[in-house]
């Protein structure tokens, strides 16, 4: 009984610690948590010079105020990087565990890096200093309640545009779409993405793709990455066109040297 | 692998027996030689194998909807035409078509007494065909059915008989936007950063088959538009724009669009069709930024109700789907 009440009254005082963290957070200098102070310290040292003092953004300033000067891309950029208020623990996950970010130059896509370039401690104490300034918290899919079925007809018509409908990536005019079924994707970084939209995918929010069906599209992508092909060959499913390449590189010699058996000079 | 062996022998030979002839038969060489009524008979009757395999392709084309493997039914009626035409040159070529060989000597013959005996030796030498009508005929049936199985898809193609389906419009005045299932949009619903698929309410079976019928809604920052003062009423209240789904190229639905996370370092918002990555700028009335098309995408006038809901101001600013003739008359919008 009195174990119960003191767990009751530490519960509270974490709650009430904890209120006015998430209510208002902590929007200058060092914030609160050990974690988060380090990652203060780590935002310093890789993310302040495009994301700005107190993640504020530095979305009016030409790119060659980062020192770097201006390459042939970036001259008609009108900013260096967005503030990070707001975007939550969802976001710099996403960011980090992918390898996004860092991004080695402004004005790039980022892109999946292996392996990353912090390592897991870096990156949780990131994510909890990105999570002070308030947002969405990460995400827990449960691909295992979706329907699978369901998340193919769904990828199909929200994703397969850009991904190709196995999820081997595609391409768009001014980026590259990604493939999905890459070593090390997990569940929760395609529910990240689906929320955040990175570089220019679009965003899906829970009024446009409930939480269920996100399930079923993670279901889908998963299952994805060793999908059926009762033909045999799947030649990385990359559709009719490389088949069809393929297939004639195949026949052509087949056909040459039919021509060849029935003309003259075999016989003469 | 017999195959194989056979195209190396044979690419070899090709190599080494360049600039070889075989040896020379005079003029008095070409004897007639025996008609082959045999291989006559089974040229004819490859011919006529592959004119009704290519009727065959014709029939399961018209009636592909209710055949169970339309797709190699198809491939197989119109890949046996060309197996057994090819299978009948051969016969041609091998048992029918008189081959000599005949050296020429160089400096050529001078007198033409002799030139005169060489042609009419080769006409002696001439036809193996008795029936040559005969076979004229099977000829021009199987040509003439493989070119109706060629031509038989282009009647789907092109505005020939059912134009109401590439220049009718189900949009008027006063109509929702429904999303694919039937449900009204609400101009709430339609997120900044994301694309959404728009039919009018309540289409009959044949406006279905509309081309104008699909439609892309997208909310963009109202301050971002700058369209052209002929669209500068078709946005509905908070920049929501709508244009119509298909490319003005080669008619293919897009289903492609670039909403940029972070604008001033990210590529502009844009639809872009999969086909020939046609890319269209939503903010300034639907102009071509890349790609092959050659005028703005259609965009339709949206208002929403006083309920909330969407609705159609009246029709698309410029015919949609693909070019043909005359349609690029009606060029990008003008400045």
């Amino acid at each position: 009984m009195r174990a119960r009440r003191v767990i009751g009254v530490l519960l509270a005082a974490g709650l009430v610690a904890a209120a006015p963290a998430a209510a208002a957070p902590t929007p200058r200098g060092t914030p609160r948590g050990a974690l988060a102070r380090q990652g203060y310290h780590l935002f310093g040292e890789y993310c302040l010079g495009c994301h700005g003092a107190n993640a504020a953004g530095r979305a009016n300033e030409p790119p060659y105020a980062t020192g770097a000067g201006p390459l042939r891309n970036q001259v008609q950029q009108g900013g260096i990087g967005p503030s990070l208020h707001g975007v939550g623990a969802l976001a710099a996950d996403f960011y980090l565990r992918t390898g996004y970010m860092p991004l080695p130059q402004v004005g790039l896509q980022p892109r999946r890096r292996q392996p990353l370039l912090l390592d897991e401690r870096q990156i949780r104490a990131l994510v909890a200093y990105v999570a002070s300034f308030g947002g969405p918290p990460i995400p827990k899919p449960k691909p295992w309640l979706g329907s699978l079925s369901q998340g193919m007809q769904l990828f199909a018509e929200h994703c397969a545009g850009c991904h190709q409908i196995v999820a081997q990536g595609g391409y768009v005019t001014g980026a590259v779409p990604p493939p999905l079924v890459e070593h090390g994707i997990t569940a929760t970084q395609i529910a990240e993405a689906v929320r955040i939209g990175p570089y220019v995918m679009p965003k899906f929010t829970p009024e446009d793709l409930s939480n269920r069906q996100l399930d079923s599209i993670i279901r889908y992508v998963l299952w994805a990455k060793s999908p059926h092909h009762p033909g045999g060959w799947g030649i990385n499913f990359l559709g009719p066109i490389p088949e069809g390449l393929v297939t004639w590189f195949l026949v052509l010699p087949v056909l040459v040297g039919c021509c060849l058996v029935l003309g003259r000079r075999l016989r003469t | 692998m017999n195959r194989a062996r056979a195209t190396i022998i044979s690419g070899l030979v090709l190599l080494l027996g360049r600039g070889r002839r075989g040896p020379g038969r005079g003029p008095q060489g070409a004897a007639r030689r025996p008609q082959k009524p045999g291989a006559e008979i089974a040229v004819l009757l490859l011919l006529g194998a592959s004119a009704l395999s290519a009727v065959g392709f014709v029939l399961c084309y018209a009636f592909a909807n209710d055949l169970p493997a339309e797709n190699q039914l198809l491939g197989a009626t119109l890949g046996l035409a060309f197996l057994f035409l090819a299978a009948a040159l051969i016969v041609v070529g091998l048992e029918l078509v008189p081959s000599e060989e005949l050296v020429d000597e160089y400096p050529p013959l001078e007198h033409p007494g002799e030139q005169q005996a060489l042609v009419e030796a080769l006409e002696e030498g001439g036809s193996r065909f008795s029936r040559l009508g005969l076979f004229k005929l099977g000829l021009a049936g199987a040509g003439g059915a493989l070119g109706l199985a060629l031509l038989a898809p282009a009647v789907s193609f092109g505005p020939l008989f059912r134009v109401g389906d590439f220049l009718g419009t189900p949009w008027r005045r006063g109509r929702r936007l429904v999303d694919p299932t039937g449900r009204p949009y609400r101009a709430s619903e339609i997120q900044p950063d994301n694309f959404y698929d728009a039919f009018p309410e309540h289409l009959s079976a044949s406006q279905k088959e509309q081309m104008a019928a699909p439609v892309l809604l997208v909310r963009l920052p109202p301050g971002s538009l700058r369209l052209p003062p002929k669209l500068r009423d078709y946005p509905a209240a908070g920049g929501i724009v709508a244009y119509s789904k298909i490319c003005t190229h080669a008619g293919c639905a897009i289903d492609m669009y670039r909403a940029p996370l972070f604008q001033p370092v990210e590529p502009t918002p844009a639809f872009v069709c999969p086909c020939h990555y046609s890319t269209f700028d939503p903010a300034t009335g639907g102009t071509v930024l890349f790609g092959p098309a050659g005028r703005a995408l259609p965009m339709l006038p949206i208002y929403v109700d006083p309920q909330g809901y969407l609705r159609a101001k009246g029709t698309f600013d410029g015919p949609v789907g693909p070019s043909w003739w005359g349609v690029r008359i009606y060029r990008q919008h003008a400045e």
